[in-house]
């Protein structure tokens, strides 16, 4: 029996399809995923996000067990409320999940990790926490709404009350405020602007409500993932996952190997894949034909496969299909993709595809 | 709930058949089958002129989620094919029974169009599926 979050009812009163996800009964769309995922590009929309898992920790060690957890750095967190994109990985290098933390306070950090693996990433957190002095908490009791267009601040300010509306409105990227029970960040996986709001569940129905009569979108998991996707941002499980360092995945910008004292989880394994050569890289495409990429779709320069599509599909902004795809470095700009039998021409473009609303990659590849 | 109009045969595989009264038939998708794949972004039809056995892959329809292959529902032959497709392959979202179809055929036998499911046997056959 799949999980339901508490927005779950209000899902099935708003006739979504739903489908499970990561143990999770969740809602695909409400109608149309492309129109929704064009309310968020051009005005606003919203996610029932409450699947995800927020995890606090709290404690004198915090900051230590972090920097030694985590592949990048929370010492660039330089005043509380700022946040930090992050893989934790294993001692192969290999991710075990993606996430954001916020710095709370200097006992107090707020982790968001993926609902799929939750379970596995806190008890991974927990093994780890071995001497230092860090509780770690679970906020099942938190509900979270992710409001993402250029509209979405603008529409939810009025909805929140005075203090934090102030403190929100005056909300820097990639930051938070809160007050005892809600806690808002600037922050988002769909490239627009947008508030990611933890609240608790009690709170939870009435805003998602609010934000309705606000004109602000119902969206479901389908347009989150084309709008990650031309967002030019990593899905755990699909574009990196155990088997992948963050370096063959387009993370490297995420791993802090500064300073060189500091011996994260996973660091010998990177600092030895940098030596011997990274042997792949995570790429944008574009298709120029008909058709769709879609993931493991297999990639080839004449006879020789040399990648694989991680995530693809449609992008309703640039209307053609484009792809994340692992492939050999050094691989030349342009080659065939298989697909259903057939091999069809993709071309190496830069990723982000999409960004605020406007296309920033060329379509128009060097050859 | 989806639509499935009485006066339409069905097959399993989710195509609809409409009996032209002259021979000919029209094939598209089910609602029911439109719902499940969500907004279509792409459609590869065939070719007309071309002879198919029932049961026979002869098209694909790609939503944002999935790509799906198409059933000749009938053997016989391709006659013509739904043009407007290649440019609003949503035609088959909005209207799945109208501007949606995919082809018309000529059926070989016609008691393949007998053999297939009425209306309330696809409903109850697509229902079971779901669950």
């Amino acid at each position: 029996m799949d999980k339901k979050t508490v927005l779950n009812q209000t899902h099935h009163d708003l006739d979504a399809r739903m489908t499970p996800f990561g143990g999770w009964d969740m809602p695909v769309h409400y109608g149309s995923q492309i129109e929704e995922h064009h309310a968020i590009r051009r005005h606003a929309g919203m996610f029932d996000v409450s699947h995800m898992q927020i995890i606090d920790l709290k404690g004198s060690d915090c900051k230590r067990y972090l920097r030694h957890l985590l592949a990048n750095d929370v010492e660039k967190l330089k005043s509380t409320g700022r946040a930090l994109y992050s893989c934790i990985l294993n001692s192969q290098g290999g991710v075990i999940d993606d996430l954001i933390v916020y710095f709370m306070d200097e006992t107090w950090y707020r982790m968001v990790v993926n609902a799929s693996t939750a379970q596995k990433d806190l008890g991974w957190i927990m093994e780890q926490v071995g001497v230092f002095g860090v509780e770690v908490l679970p906020r099942s009791d938190l509900a979270m709404i992710a409001v993402q267009g250029p509209k979405a601040i603008e529409l939810t300010l009025p909805l929140l009350n005075e203090e934090l509306r102030e403190a929100a409105a005056d909300l820097k990227p990639f930051s938070a405020v809160w007050d005892p029970s809600w806690f808002i960040a600037r922050t988002g996986y769909t490239g627009e602007d947008g508030l990611e709001i933890l609240l608790p569940e009690a709170d939870c129905v009435a805003l998602w409500n609010d934000l309705a009569d606000a004109g602000v979108r119902p969206c479901g998991l389908g347009s989150r993932d084309t709008l990650r996707l031309e967002a030019g941002m990593n899905l755990y499980g699909q574009d990196m996952d155990e088997t992948t360092t963050p370096l063959v995945s387009g993370l490297g910008w995420t791993v802090a190997l500064n300073p060189e004292e500091r011996s994260f989880i996973g660091r010998g394994a990177l600092e030895k894949q940098k030596r011997e050569g990274i042997p792949q890289q995570l790429v944008g495409l574009v298709l120029e034909g008909r058709g769709v990429l879609r993931s493991h779709q297999k990639l080839y320069v004449s006879d020789k496969q040399i990648g694989e599509i991680t995530s693809g599909s449609f992008s309703p902004t640039l209307e053609r299909s484009i792809a994340l795809a692992r492939i050999e470095t050094g691989s030349p700009h342009g080659f065939d993709v298989e697909m259903r039998g057939k091999r069809l021409p993709v071309k190496v473009v830069k990723y982000p595809f999409v960004r605020h609303g406007k296309v920033v990659t060329e379509l128009q590849s060097k050859t | 709930m989806s639509n499935t109009p009485d006066e339409l045969k069905y097959a399993k595989t989710h195509e609809w058949v409409k009996d032209n009264g002259d021979g000919t038939v029209t094939v598209g998708i089910s609602d029911h089958a439109q719902e499940l794949l969500g907004d279509l972004v792409f459609v590869e039809l065939p070719e007309a002129g071309r002879s198919v056995s029932a049961g026979d892959e002869i098209a694909v329809v790609e939503s944002v989620k999935a790509a799906s292959d198409i059933y000749s529902p009938l053997s016989g032959k391709i006659l013509g094919v739904n043009e407007v497709l290649n440019d609003a392959p949503e035609s088959i979202n909005d209207s799945p029974y109208e501007e949606g179809w995919l082809f018309t055929l000529k059926p070989a036998d016609n008691s393949e169009l007998d053999a297939l499911l009425d209306a309330a046997a696809y409903a109850k056959h697509a229902q079971d599926e779901e669950h």
